[in-house]
């Protein structure tokens, strides 16, 4: 065990890495001078100039790379362009709303399609299985942009019931949550539910019921914890998924999380920024991804050995 | 000698397992109702997309999806413009039909294009094993780091918005998923019997590949292309949503969902149905591969 | 014939698929003497594992008990409500089955889930519940079952684990064990151990035991009474001496043929002909007459399940009057088994 997660931690370095790598390339591969692109092209020289010496831009570009990799490294994103405030404290202030945003919407989707999934499945072929299925699959069609401005729509602006804009106020906290966590609960409630079945045909089901336990506890303590364990790896993605969905999510609610400033700042030209907003989305995703394999492996020792 | 040697090789090669298992599959995708019920909708959705595509550039109904009419802005759902008009009065209907074309384009063609760089590189990871299957996988591993819309955000925001971007956005975001999943098949085709005999028979690697491994993992690719192509629209239209895509006044759906928000207090239809049929498109794309998955993996279905 | 425990007669159980039904168990008779062991014998698929879950109220969609009764202790089990079927289950009637490997929940131990049939049959707490678990592994001949009682599934060998089943099986003390195939996916010696184990406990507690099993070498080992089912049905039933002594019906013949024996020279093994029909081929006649080398016109028509003068009961047209094949067939000749 110890010696899977030192694995698992090493086999991170690199793809880490190379993450970096790849958010460096984004300003560089940019067709043209960065810095007469974030200048504007009317910019007087001298201002691209100052944005070329502050960036580095005349440094060879390996030397550019391992300051950046060395200054991110010590938390160091880079400043604004536009406001000359440290990229870091832009995002910090920012990333807290965002993983809110996706814990709550992650809590909702989880808790919304294990429930749908188990009732799915051990009616499977009732009504109720079939309404949760067609339900699920409308959800996971449904852009969650477009979710968001039909939830305002309604529960906003025709029924007066919750706060269309903003993040903090449980009134607020409401539809963007559903908004975002909606398609998550359909894919976790399909997931379950295929999960389940797979479950319940197991022999050992078949001999818990040969003991006599009741069938709410053949279902919630025999299968259900079985049938977790594939649903995890599922629920450690869609995390990945809602902090980057939460870029649209935010964008229809007006909520200042890390996501709208990454639009902004695409729109601004504002390229540290943006620079550093999507690395530190993708290092949390990797990092995410990194602790579910481990409880995954954790949750899954005693099945992968037989 | 040689040639009977020959022949007693032709009569015991071995028989590629795929022919029996397609009948199979035929048999079972249409007993799937829904399957059949999203493929319908496709169809005719194709129908009407390459209409709306032919009117929309040359224009024979002489009605344009950019026509505006100051008079008639901001009017709901009525007889004469069935989706209502939004805030230049443009008839919604009409620029819903003329920007199918691009929404399934868009969808297609980056879906295409992450499968031409993905399948090969699955293929060639699971193929050969070793450092080039490390070497592939982890450069996915990086590209898999971002995720969902993220990747293509941060291209189209060096890129710059445009149909073309957005789609090459798309693609390099689906490239990893391509790679893993016909890795994975191609290394359980690999270990099939009837591979390792071919090899025995001294069949080129080249030959194996093409002639009996990419036939055997085309399913799992088809599954994969069907649903992909989904969550490809549902992108595009977010990255258009959010003014990084598809330009105005091009009549994007998520474009038009973007023009939509500011007037949602006076016309909230503006909102509805350019979403709705977002919906409905995905909708269909889902049930059909969904279907195809349940028809080559009975196993699933339960 | 003593009392017995378990009588079941006509249980017709099916499954529904597609809206064909498949008939899985067709009019099943058989009974099961106090004490006694009875042992069912078919092919798979002959409706032995189906008749054996039926007992217990276990079939799950799309199978259903259509037709029947099941009779135990004088009480009458397809009438049953759930409640007392679940009280039945494990306390009075218990279950092992075929696959030790899979029937144990991989993420509970095997003290959980031993403990679960004290606490749910005789509300038992935790405490008790183990000291129970301990000798009751103790018992089944598990060796350091404190140790044991522990661990999880996967870290038990195959025979280990059906020792554990018969544990769990036995917990409290049921007067019908019902064995599908406790055996099969064991290796040889451990076969015998596990076999032999069945009996002992048998022996103290005194229960009754139903053996499913397609090896009739374990027949001859472990039981007194024998049902040889085919396609659903029962078409000889016999105590086991009389059976291997004088076995009537051309299929039970043809399982004998083919099992190497000892006391008397064989030439060779003679396979019964042919495959178990498919569901939806099913003969109307007598589901044997394709494979049956006597087959005659008659055997279109389905024979009754007869009692012969040996004391077998015999579903086969040649004990009966109507015999219309080759008069004084032999079926089945001791000294030279062609």
């Amino acid at each position: 065990m110890t010696t899977f997660i030192i694995r698992r931690l090493l086999q991170a370095i690199p793809v880490l890495i190379g993450v970096t790598i790849l958010v460096f390339s984004l300003m560089h591969l940019t067709p043209g001078n960065p810095a007469v692109i974030m200048a504007g092209e009317s910019a007087p020289q001298a201002t691209v100039q100052a944005i070329e010496e502050r960036l580095g831009l005349n440094d060879p570009l390996h030397i550019q790379y391992f300051n950046f990799l060395g200054n991110a490294l010590q938390l160091d994103l880079g400043t604004s362009i536009r406001d000359n405030i440290p990229v870091f404290d832009h995002v910090q202030s920012r990333f807290l709303i965002t993983l809110e945003l996706s814990v709550y919407s992650m809590i909702f989707a989880i808790v919304l399609g294990l429930l749908a999934g188990i009732v799915s499945a051990v009616r499977q072929y009732t009504i109720s299985d079939v309404v949760i299925m067609i339900v699920a699959l409308f959800g996971l069609s449904m852009p969650n942009f477009w979710l968001g401005l039909m939830l305002i729509q309604w529960f906003s602006i025709n029924l007066g019931w919750f706060s269309p804009t903003g993040w903090g106020d449980p009134d607020q906290i409401v539809l963007p949550v559903i908004a975002l966590g909606t398609a998550g609960a359909a894919i976790i409630a399909r997931m379950t539910r295929s999960s389940m079945l797979d479950v319940i045909s197991q022999d050992y089901i078949r001999t818990a019921r040969a003991k006599g336990v009741k069938e709410r506890v053949v279902i919630f303590r025999h299968a259900l914890k079985n049938a977790m364990i594939p649903v995890v790896t599922v629920i450690g993605l869609q995390f990945g998924y809602f902090l980057a969905g939460s870029v649209l999510t935010e964008s229809v609610f007006a909520i200042n999380g890390l996501g709208r400033l990454i639009i902004d700042s695409i729109l601004q030209r504002d390229f540290p920024v943006v620079q550093g907003a999507i690395l530190v989305i993708a290092v949390t995703f990797v990092l995410v991804n990194l602790a579910v394999d481990i409880s995954y492996r954790f949750l899954n020792k005693r099945i992968d050995l037989n | 000698m040689a040639v009977a040697s020959k022949e007693r090789i032709r009569d015991t090669k071995p028989v590629n397992p795929r022919v029996k298992s397609m009948k199979d599959f035929y048999k079972r995708l249409k007993k799937n109702k829904s399957a059949l019920i999203g493929f319908y909708i496709l169809v005719f959705f194709f129908i009407v997309s390459i209409f709306g595509a032919l009117d929309a550039n040359y224009g024979f109904t002489g009605i344009s999806s950019n026509a505006t009419s100051l008079t008639e802005k901001l009017e709901g759902p009525s007889a004469a413009h069935w989706f209502g008009t939004d805030h230049l009065g443009r008839d919604i209907f009409i620029r819903i039909i003329h920007g199918m074309y691009i929404t399934l384009g868009v969808g297609f063609a980056a879906t295409f294009l992450a499968g031409l760089v993905g399948v090969p590189l699955g293929i060639l990871a699971g193929y050969y094993g070793g450092w080039l299957d490390t070497i592939i996988m982890r450069l996915m591993d990086v590209l898999l780091a971002f995720p969902g819309i993220l990747l293509a955000l941060a291209i189209v925001s060096v890129l710059g918005g445009s149909t073309i971007n957005v789609t090459i956005a798309i693609a390099i975001g689906a490239v990893p998923q391509f790679a893993r999943i016909v890795r994975g098949s191609t290394l359980t085709t690999k270990k099939l019997e009837y591979v390792d005999a071919i090899r025995a028979l001294g069949a080129r690697d080249g030959k194996i590949i093409f002639q009996h491994i990419l036939p055997n993992i085309m399913s799992p690719i088809i599954v994969n292309t069907t649903l992909f192509i989904a969550t490809a629209i549902l992108s595009a239209a977010g990255l258009s949503f959010l003014g990084l895509g598809v330009q105005p006044p091009t009549p994007e759906w998520g474009a038009m969902l973007n023009d939509g928000r500011n007037y949602m207090y006076q016309a909230g239809h503006i909102t509805f149905f350019p979403g709705m049929m977002i919906v409905i498109v995905v909708l269909a794309f889902n049930l059909f591969g969904d279907g195809l998955r349940d028809a080559l993996d009975p196993k699933f279905k339960k | 014939m003593s009392e017995n425990i378990l009588d079941i007669n006509d249980l017709r159980t099916s499954f529904f698929v597609e809206g064909n039904e498949i008939k899985a168990v067709d009019g099943v008779t058989f009974q099961v003497p106090k004490g006694k062991t009875l042992g069912i014998v078919g092919e798979s698929g002959s409706g032995k594992s189906i008749s054996a879950l039926s007992i217990l109220q276990l079939i799950e969609n799309p199978g259903k008990i259509v037709g029947g009764s099941i009779n135990f202790k004088g009480e009458e089990l397809t009438k049953a409500k759930n409640s007392r079927m679940r009280d039945i289950r494990g306390n009075e009637i218990s279950m092992i089955f075929q696959e030790p490997m899979t029937s144990l929940n991989p993420v509970y131990t095997i003290g959980q889930q031993l403990r679960e049939s004290y606490k749910i049959h005789e509300g038992l707490g935790k405490k008790e519940g183990t000291k129970r678990a301990i000798e009751m592994l103790e018992l089944v001949g598990i060796p350091s079952p404190e140790k044991r009682i522990n661990q999880y599934p996967y870290e038990l060998s195959g025979g280990m684990r059906q020792r554990v089943m018969i544990a769990m099986a036995l917990a409290c003390k049921p007067e019908l064990l019902i064995a599908d195939e406790p055996t099969t996916a064991l290796d040889v010696t451990i076969q015998a151990q596990i076999l032999e184990l069945i009996k002992e406990l048998q022996d103290e507690i005194g229960m009754s035991v139903v053996m499913i099993t397609h090896d009739l070498g374990v027949v001859a080992e472990t039981c007194d009474y024998v049902a040889v089912m085919y396609c659903g049905k029962v078409v000889e039933y016999a105590d086991v001496e009389t059976l291997f002594a004088n076995p009537k019906h051309p299929y039970t013949v043809g399982l004998l043929n083919s099992l190497p024996r000892h006391d008397v020279d064989q030439d060779e093994l003679v396979p019964i002909k042919g495959n178990v029909p498919a569901p939806d081929e099913m003969p109307t006649g007598c589901r044997f007459a394709p494979r049956c080398p006597h087959a005659s016109d008659i055997c279109s028509k389905l024979p009754g399940l007869e009692t012969q003068e040996d004391g077998n009961d015999v579903r086969c047209w040649i004990y009966t009057e109507e015999w219309d094949g080759e008069k004084g067939v032999k079926v089945y000749d001791r000294e030279s088994t062609t």
